[in-house]
Order: structure tokens, then C-alpha cells, then sequence
């Protein structure tokens, strides 16, 4: 991570300053039921990014006046340690990170089959230990999968993916130095299987043009990491089973 | 009938994958929306008749009418005990079931029956998911766990712990000396003559956790705990 700020962004054969094309994902690396305490928990690699999230519950609901007669109440926080940007981040949390934690808990919920366990809670808690730039998408990423190992009952996975429009051209999965010098940043976190968009941001200005091209980018950089997503949940269960059963 | 599936049974499938269309019925761990049946945990896919359902890989315990479980008492009330039988809902013990008769807080001391932190072997006999679920111990062999230790284990292998009629429990009850007793919550009660015993039944448990989902389970079960047997018996003659 250096401190200098690059003349260009892309250079003329549309290579980015990762050596990435203008439609490629960063490099991902995801684990799950890393943590031996939570009920379910997910670890994502993207890029630069490293992201952990835990999962606890459903449990009876603390403090009890919180509790919804008819539905489990799923609560979210997203934190970025300290040590996760350049100049120490103070570990209160801010008010960036307040909305965060609203906007991938309102990601997270339509997957949820939260009628299931009434006056119960579904706590999600969202550790950036690394970041550089697409945390939010990161973080629904793997706080879905994180819910998927705690055995919670879901209608599919979310995967989340930003595009964007940097020096004029539009790009898949923004990186930090990218999301600051860039026009653009559109976030989009997306069910798969029933083709539902739970989250969708902008900022900066595109045309509806430009908007659409970039939707429909973002929706392909999903359909990828569902792929890996899907992947990640097997991968530990049929390991033991080619193991045994060679 | 032939109408389309998109796995094979037994194969691993992730939430929201879709599993069946059209004429099908959601069994467990899935659900239809516009004709289309999809998983929502991970699991093993299974097609009978007309039915689709997921067998979980990881699931919690949801409490259900008539199952005996194993929690653990985490506070005294007012006239009753509050266990944690590792749900979504903590569960309720009754003083008037314990002492058989009215619960009198003058003279009744519930801490001698109980008291936080015991372990207590219960059965279900009230749950509606509206209030908390309500144990009893008025039969045999319920009431306090005096010996014995205890694993968890995720409560939908807990029917692979079983085994086919009873075949895995029967086995390993017979090759480790040891008293097993499965909870429907997924936590096990192991009790042996000697802590030897008691390892290698845990080993084994611990061993069908793991392998839960392959075939050919018991065998290779039986397989482990007769060499086992024969090492621990080969080290404890070395010492």
C-alpha cells in the first residue's frame, strides 16, 4: 500500500494498476468455520481486503424488550480494526460504520428465513482486519456464507460486487486507490437464485446508460463469487468424503 | 415419474440452490416459491416419491414434543428451573414436577434437587414455539447426570450416531463397556467403567460427526474401535 497517488489510473491498453483487465475480479480467497466459538463464521481474502465474519444464534434475544413477537430479530456490525487503513482508525465505531452495519444487515435480511424462530436473535459481527476499497460488498459476501455455516435456514446466498467508472471507463470491483480517483461506485449485493437485488448504492454521477452497462457488470461479478461461494460451503465436506471413501 | 431434479441423492447442495420444479413437495430444509423448490441449508439432497428433501449438515436444535435431551441448569427461578438445552429457547423444569406435588418456597429447597451448572436429562412434553419449551423428569432414568462426560454434536447427526435401528449405538455400546446415552439436542452422554473406555467412545463419535455424510459408515466405525482397542490395550501393557 503506498502513499503515492499514481498519474494514471489505466493506462492505454486498458490494464488497471493491479495489472487486472477492466472486467476481472480481484484475486479471492474464502474459508469457512474458522472460528471454533461462533456458531458459523467465514473468512474472505479479496484483493487486499480481509475480511472475518461470526455468526451466534438464534438465541433468546438480549436485552429482551428488543425480542419481535413474530420473527427472529438479525443484528449486524460491521467494525474495521484499527490496524485495517493506513492512519490508525480510531476503534469506536463511526458513523461510516453505524450505516454499514444498517445497510449489509438490510442485505442480509430477505435471505433470511427469520419467521422461522420468533423472539429470537441472529447476531452477525463483521471484523475488517484489512481494507482497500469494496469492504461492504466483501462483508455481505461473507457474513452470508458465515450464516450459511451456522446452519441458519436461508432462501440463498447473497454475493456482493461493486462496479464503477474510473478515468471515463467503467470497471468491475473497485479498489481503494480506483473508488477515491474514480467517478463512480456502484455497490450491488444480489441473490442469485431468485435474482433479487438487496442492496444497491451509488455515488458519484453516471449516465443511465453508464448505470445499466454497470448493473449488469456488477450483477456477472456476482454471478462469479457465487460460484466461489458455493464452492467454499462443499469444499470442507467433500474433502472428507473423497478422503473416506476414496 | 420423470420430471426434471438437478442432483443426484446424496449429493451436497448450498442455500438456494434448486433442487426440483413443478410437481415436487418441499420436505425438510427446503422451500417452494413459484413452482421451483430450492435448499436452505447445506446438506445432502434427497428425492423420495414426490418428495425433496435436505438432510443438514449443520444445523441447531428447534425442540420438538417427546424428545429426550440433555442441558444444563443455568438459573434458579421462582418455582422452576431454567435449562439450557442449547435452542434458540432456553427450556423450563417445573419445582411441582421435580418434587411431585405442589412446589411449597418455604420449605421445598430446589438448589438440593438441582442447582446451576448440574446437568439434567430431560423430556420435552410442551412446546409451540410461543413459549419456552417445558421439560420434565417424572421417568426413569431422567433427572440429574451424577457420571459420565458429555460431547455436542450437531443434533441432525444425531440419527447417524443411531445408526439403522439402533445398529451404530448398539455397536459402540458393545466394543467400548461404555453407558451411551444420545440427546435429540445433540449432546451425548458417555459413561464407562474407565476413562479408557470413555475416550474411545468419544473418538468414535467424534469420528461419525465428521464422516456423517459418507456411506459405509458403521463399518469403518467398527473398523477404528476394534484397533483402537487392541493399541490401547498394546500401550497400557507398555507402561
Amino acid at each position: 500500500m503506498s502513499r503515492k497517488k499514481p498519474e494514471k489510473l489505466i493506462d492505454e491498453k486498458d490494464v488497471r494498476l493491479d495489472g487486472r483487465g477492466l472486467k476481472e475480479l480481484r484475486p479471492i480467497k474464502i474459508e469457512v468455520g474458522v472460528l471454533g466459538n461462533a456458531d458459523g463464521s467465514a473468512y474472505i481474502e479479496q484483493g487486499k481486503n480481509k475480511i472475518l465474519a461470526a455468526v451466534y444464534g438464534p438465541k433468546e434475544a438480549h436485552p429482551k424488550h428488543l425480542a419481535i413477537a413474530d420473527r427472529a430479530l438479525l443484528r449486524c456490525r460491521y467494525h474495521m480494526a484499527p490496524f485495517s487503513v493506513e492512519d490508525r482508525k480510531s476503534p469506536a465505531p463511526s458513523r461510516r460504520e453505524v450505516e454499514l452495519s444498517k445497510v449489509i444487515r438490510e442485505a442480509l435480511e430477505p435471505a433470511v428465513f427469520a419467521e422461522y424462530y420468533p423472539r429470537t436473535s441472529i447476531d452477525t459481527f463483521i471484523e475488517v482486519l484489512q481494507a482497500d476499497g469494496g469492504t461492504r460488498c466483501a462483508a455481505i459476501t461473507v457474513a452470508s456464507l458465515a450464516l450459511a455455516d451456522a446452519g441458519i435456514p436461508m432462501r440463498g446466498l447473497v454475493s456482493a460486487c461493486a462496479a464503477g467508472k474510473v478515468e471515463g471507463r467503467l470497471v468491475l470491483d473497485l479498489m481503494d486507490a480506483e473508488d477515491k480517483g474514480g467517478e463512480a461506485d456502484l455497490p450491488l449485493a444480489w441473490m442469485p437464485n431468485l435474482n433479487a437485488i438487496t442492496l444497491l448504492q451509488m455515488d458519484g454521477n453516471l449516465t443511465i446508460d453508464e448505470f445499466e452497462q454497470a448493473l449488469n457488470m456488477a450483477v456477472e461479478g456476482c454471478k462469479q463469487i457465487h460460484g466461489l461461494q458455493k464452492e467454499t460451503l462443499k469444499a470442507k465436506y467433500v474433502a472428507v468424503k473423497e478422503e473416506v471413501e476414496e | 415419474m420423470n420430471l426434471p431434479t438437478f442432483f443426484e441423492t446424496r449429493e451436497i447442495v448450498t442455500p438456494g440452490d434448486l433442487l426440483a420444479e413443478d410437481e415436487y413437495v418441499a420436505g425438510d430444509n427446503t422451500y417452494k416459491e413459484e413452482n421451483k423448490i430450492y435448499a436452505t441449508r447445506v446438506g445432502l439432497v434427497q428425492y423420495e416419491n414426490r418428495r425433496v428433501s435436505v438432510v443438514a449438515l449443520k444445523a441447531f436444535y428447534v425442540p420438538s414434543v417427546g424428545d429426550m435431551v440433555i442441558g444444563k441448569v443455568v438459573e434458579i427461578g421462582l418455582g422452576s428451573w431454567i435449562i439450557d438445552i442449547r435452542a434458540p429457547y432456553p427450556a423450563l423444569l417445573r419445582a411441582s414436577d421435580a418434587f411431585n406435588r405442589p412446589f411449597r418456597p418455604q420449605r421445598d429447597d430446589m438448589p438440593s434437587i438441582l442447582d446451576v451448572g448440574d446437568l439434567v436429562m430431560g423430556k420435552i412434553i410442551a412446546y409451540d414455539r410461543t413459549r419456552a419449551p417445558l421439560l420434565t423428569i417424572r421417568e426413569p432414568d431422567l433427572g440429574r447426570v451424577e457420571r459420565g462426560q458429555t460431547i455436542e454434536v450437531t443434533p441432525t447427526k444425531i440419527p447417524r450416531v443411531i445408526g439403522r435401528k439402533g445398529s451404530m449405538i448398539t455397536m459402540l455400546k458393545n466394543e467400548t463397556n461404555c453407558q451411551i446415552t444420545v440427546g435429540q439436542n445433540g449432546v451425548i452422554l458417555v459413561s464407562g467403567r474407565s476413562a479408557k473406555d470413555e475416550q474411545l467412545a468419544v473418538m468414535a463419535i467424534r469420528k461419525i460427526e465428521e464422516e456423517a455424510h459418507t456411506s459405509g459408515l458403521t463399518d469403518r466405525v467398527t473398523q477404528m474401535v476394534k484397533s483402537e482397542k487392541r493399541g490401547v490395550e498394546h500401550v497400557s501393557e507398555e507402561t
